[in-house]
């Protein structure tokens, strides 16, 4: 069924009785051609675009829980193409273009919403960096604005200019970067996938990947064995358990990102503003609630919920950069687990087992990358090469020298 | 969270600052291989459930720790300095 307006209308007319499930809940069958497992954003994505780019439709998807239940249901939303480095800024802005057509490709309402986001700069040194973050991604082709204070003053007047600890001298404006529905993005995927003949598979967890003579057979599950050539392990959050059964030790630690939203409010924050002097990113949902974050609490963990001393610091950023939100109510916090890189960039690449593929570590960054995550893993799984604007993201370049480092903070785990 | 220090007893977990997995302690000999250190420095079994990790007492003794906890639960299972596991 396609989705139109008229749809909406005429369903509403007769008590909205058309509407069928947005896919299929089929059983697994004995053999695919390729199997993803992992049912979020990024493992939808390369299902679809496995189908659409490559025709490669006799696959399936397996999911241990329900789709899009992961990192995908549990993140800020931000959708950006401001990255620096090279490697990183091809990749977010073929990403960003991607998110630019999701909506009429998927025909689907994931809520994309370019309203900009704001980076602040606190000083004369942040500033001149922006400056050149800016310059990056206008050469990358994607737009940036260096904005002065009055600039700032005008678009967000309630932010705290008065206070001295951490002056506002100007920030860098992104007009393209905004927000979207985070679980509309894994039910887009979802659809499109299942109507281009795609099984997804729910409750079906992965117990073990058969492997023999360095060659991937298939895997075995909680709903029987299922044999295919090619397998891709898309689950980031889970990434070192899924790698394990196949032998391996990935380049990745877990660790706890937490997130908060307030209670509804009127429209006060119309775009995406971060921080420059504490992690903390904050922006305001179609419902009315702001939504923001802060960084990881920095140590390995496993527990979807974070430690105190973590919500106090965000709660003190939030206060030091806009104080008018103190009478605001938390409602909800919550926790995701991140696949921790030492350098903080993700993985999309072969591994030493024939077959087997990884998309992996996908750090704090993983819900603008889902669109072109997907594109480049399906391109890999697909074709054995990586795509061009992927190469960089090697599963051997900690081993190699090839890091990198977004941040500049140093390639090791406590430090991302 | 909470960190039992074995010089200082438990503490906030502020007082902390958080290393990184054991591998950390297990340096390779100038013998060693680049796979070596890749296992060294960079890969993790990074488990769901009890792990060991390396902790710095930063504004207490300045002892360094082994911590073993779980990360699924949070809780600590107990600490142990790295001098006195070096010295074993």
């Amino acid at each position: 069924m396609r989705y139109s307006g008229l749809k909406v209308i005429t369903e509403g007319l007769f008590g909205n009785k058309g509407w069928g499930p947005a896919w299929r809940n089929p059983a697994p069958k004995a053999e695919y051609d390729a199997i993803i497992i992992g049912g979020g954003g990024h493992g939808l994505a390369t299902a679809y675009y496995l189908a659409k780019n490559h025709g490669l439709t006799n696959i399936a998807v397996l999911e241990k829980g329900y789709l899009g239940g992961g990192n995908i249901g549990r993140n800020t939303t931000i959708v950006r193409a401001n990255y620096y480095m090279p490697g990183n800024s091809e990749f977010y802005s073929h990403s960003l273009k991607l998110w630019e057509g999701l909506e009429a490709e998927l025909n689907y309402n994931v809520m994309h919403s370019q309203r900009g986001q704001l980076i602040l700069a606190h000083s004369d040194g942040q500033r001149d960096t922006l400056a050149r973050r800016g310059n990056a991604m206008i050469n990358q082709g994607d737009d940036a604005e260096l904005w002065n204070l009055d600039q700032v003053k005008d678009f967000a007047p309630y932010l705290d200019f008065a206070q001295t600890r951490f002056p506002i001298y100007g920030g860098l404006m992104h007009k393209r970067g905004g927000t979207a529905r985070h679980d509309a993005v894994a039910w887009g995927y979802a659809r499109g996938a299942d109507r281009r003949g795609v099984d997804l598979i729910q409750n079906c967890e992965v117990t073990g990947i058969d492997i023999v003579n360095g060659v991937v057979q298939g895997v075995q599950t909680t709903r029987g064995a299922i044999r295919a050539k090619k397998v891709g392990m898309v689950v980031a959050g889970r990434s070192s358990q899924v790698a394990a059964m196949a032998g391996m030790r990935l380049p990745i630690e877990s660790h706890v990102l937490q997130a908060f939203v307030t209670e509804g409010l009127k429209p006060i924050i119309d775009s995406v503003i971060s921080f420059g002097m504490g992690h903390f990113y904050i922006s305001q949902s179609d419902k009315g609630g702001l939504v923001f974050g802060g960084d990881l609490d920095f140590y390995a963990s496993y527990a979807a919920r974070g430690n105190l001393p973590m919500v106090e610091h965000v709660m003190e950023a939030a206060m030091t950069l806009m104080p008018m939100i103190g009478r605001a109510k938390v409602l909800r916090s919550w926790g995701g687990i991140m696949d921790m890189t030492p350098d903080g960039s993700p993985i999309i690449d072969k591994t030493p087992v024939d077959g087997l593929f990884v998309d992996a570590g996908w750090n704090y960054g993983g819900f603008k990358a889902a669109p072109a995550s997907g594109w480049c893993m399906a391109h890999l799984m697909a074709t054995g090469d990586s795509h061009e604007v992927a190469r960089r993201f090697r599963l051997d370049r900690f081993r190699t020298g090839h890091v990198m480092d977004e941040e500049a903070t140093g390639s090791q785990h406590n430090l991302h | 969270m909470r960190i039992p220090c074995p010089l200082c007893g438990t503490r906030d977990r502020r007082e902390f600052y958080y290393y990184g997995s054991e591998d950390y302690l297990k340096r390779p000999t100038d013998q060693g291989t680049v796979e070596d250190l890749d296992n060294h420095l960079f890969l993790r079994d990074n488990p769901a459930g009890v792990t060991r990790d390396v902790w710095y007492h930063e504004t207490g003794c300045g002892a360094w720790m082994v911590v073993t906890r779980n990360t699924i639960t949070h809780e600590v299972l107990g600490s142990e300095l790295v001098a006195k596991k070096k010295e074993a």
